[in-house]
């Protein structure tokens, strides 16, 4: 099966983003692969605010089964959450839960007046009520397979198969 | 060959016990997963919600406000509840024996002990009967381990100084009694830090301490040139007693660390204390107080160090 190109998809949602771009907007991108694509949009948008980075390692819902990741990274929000228009990015979406995740950690630093999620890819399979409102392309994914975003050593980024729950 | 006991069959850690034997890759997971914690720490609700619904119970045989403090801390903002035992006014006065103490606790829902005990070798003791989901945190033991302050040196020294290859690190003053220099020369080697330098009394350093991997230096002049790092350790007052030392003053002019001493260690050098500290004795107020000394951003990190160790055993 093929997998669209991230390059374009990543070029298509910023078409689509910014007539959407406004004074109180600002990004948030959630670790890794969210992060890696949330930083090309935040450039192609040129956003005033900061990009700020999310790990959501501590709030997680299956912490009490696979105890805590490794290597969680710092979650960073140089700016006031507070009545900001956010745009959470991820690159892929699945279950839901990584977003529910993320939503229960940006309340912690304060009440935005509104969250969108904008993902590069939407693979089905939500096990809780989230959608994206931006979504670059919607992916049927064989069982037992993951997708992932990566990124080359020349920084482009790319979406790719692998087996899931990969050692 | 008898697997370490605070690693469980996936070599992941279960309990702390002591930084000694502990593998590089488990003591750097905990500085990484601690970094993040930093970040928690910094925020407007300085809590995450990872230890919901766990208690956390402070077993402390032994007097202590500070560590027992930032554990208590520490736990609150992972959400878990914390129970405080004054062991000291209660059962142990009536002749409950420890494993019985822990078994009652463990009958009312305990999920991690955070045990202080005058006696080397009572966590592991403890670790050794509690049932598996159960986590035991060694908050000192005796004169034989203090792991989270070793660990929450050592994030000190790589905050400050990125790196642990190429330093030079001195522990001064009673190493013999101190729990916490022997974690963190245990820490600093294992981590690859290419010199670590104890100073101090012959009458201070334990017998044989080179076998440890470091140093030893009678002579501050000497041993403090170009260190990068100098931690200076508390001087117990209920040492004097046993005519190791002259006198306080005694120990000062020769071990206490004053801007002319500290003046042989590199400009950059940090200086660390566990604390509590005694002014005068072991360290001069213009060092204590000064641009070098980063004490009391010890205590800061201590927080997020036990943060990452509680947060890391429950789960495994």
């Amino acid at each position: 099966m093929k997998l669209p190109e991230a390059e374009q998809l990543c070029e298509q949602l910023a078409r689509e983003l910014k007539p959407r771009v406004g004074e109180r907007t600002a990004m948030i991108g959630i670790h890794t692969g969210g992060a890696w694509l949330a930083e090309r949009l935040h450039a192609m948008l040129a956003l005033r605010e900061p990009l700020g980075l999310m790990d959501i390692a501590f709030y997680r819902d299956d912490y009490h089964e696979q105890g805590l990741h490794h290597d969680p990274k710092r979650t960073r929000i140089p700016f006031d959450v507070n009545s900001r228009e956010l745009l959470l990015v991820d690159d892929v979406l699945y279950t839901g839960r990584t977003v529910r995740a993320a939503m229960n950690e940006l309340f912690d630093y304060g009440r935005p007046d509104s969250i969108s999620l904008v993902v590069l890819a939407d693979r089905g399979g939500r096990q809780l009520p989230i959608c994206a409102q931006h979504c670059g392309a919607r992916i049927e994914v064989p069982p037992g397979m993951r997708v992932r975003l990566k990124r080359g050593a020349d920084g482009k980024l790319a979406l790719a198969l692998e087996p899931a729950r990969a050692a | 060959m008898q697997r370490n006991p605070q690693l469980n069959a996936n070599g992941e850690l279960q309990h702390l016990l002591s930084i000694e034997g502990l593998p590089p890759e488990v003591l750097l997971q905990i500085l990484d997963t601690a970094e993040s914690f930093v970040g928690v720490t910094e925020r407007e609700v300085k809590k995450v919600p990872l230890l919901r619904g766990k208690s956390v119970f402070n077993l402390f045989f032994e007097p202590s406000t500070r560590t027992r403090t930032t554990f208590e801390i520490a736990a609150k903002r992972l959400s878990a509840d914390v129970i405080n035992l004054n062991i000291a006014a209660s059962s142990a006065t009536k002749g409950e024996s420890l494993l019985d103490t822990v078994a009652n606790l463990s009958a009312m829902q305990a999920d991690i002990f955070i045990v202080r005990h005058a006696s080397s070798g009572a966590p592991f003791l403890i670790a050794r009967h509690v049932k598996p989901h159960e986590h035991v945190v060694n908050a000192g033991d005796g004169r034989h381990a203090h792991p989270t302050q070793g660990l929450l040196d050592l994030y000190t020294i790589r905050h400050y100084k990125k790196d642990f290859s190429g330093l030079t690190v001195a522990i001064v003053g009673d190493v013999l009694h101190s729990r916490v220099a022997r974690s963190l020369i245990h820490g600093l080697t294992t981590l690859g830090v290419p010199q670590v330098r104890v100073i101090g009394p012959q009458t201070l350093l334990p017998l044989g301490v080179e076998a440890l991997g470091v140093r030893v230096f009678h002579d501050m002049r000497t041993g403090l040139r170009d260190c990068d790092v100098v931690v200076m350790l508390r001087l117990q007052n209920e040492r004097m007693r046993g005519a190791l030392l002259p006198s306080a003053q005694e120990f000062f002019k020769h071990y206490g660390l004053t801007e002319e001493k500290l003046a042989a260690a590199r400009r950059d050098a940090i200086v660390m204390h566990p604390g509590p500290m005694n002014r005068g004795v072991e360290i001069d107020s213009t060092v204590a107080d000064g641009p070098r000394s980063v004490i009391l951003p010890q205590v800061t990190f201590g927080i997020a160090v036990r943060m990452a160790v509680m947060s890391i055993v429950a789960g495994n």
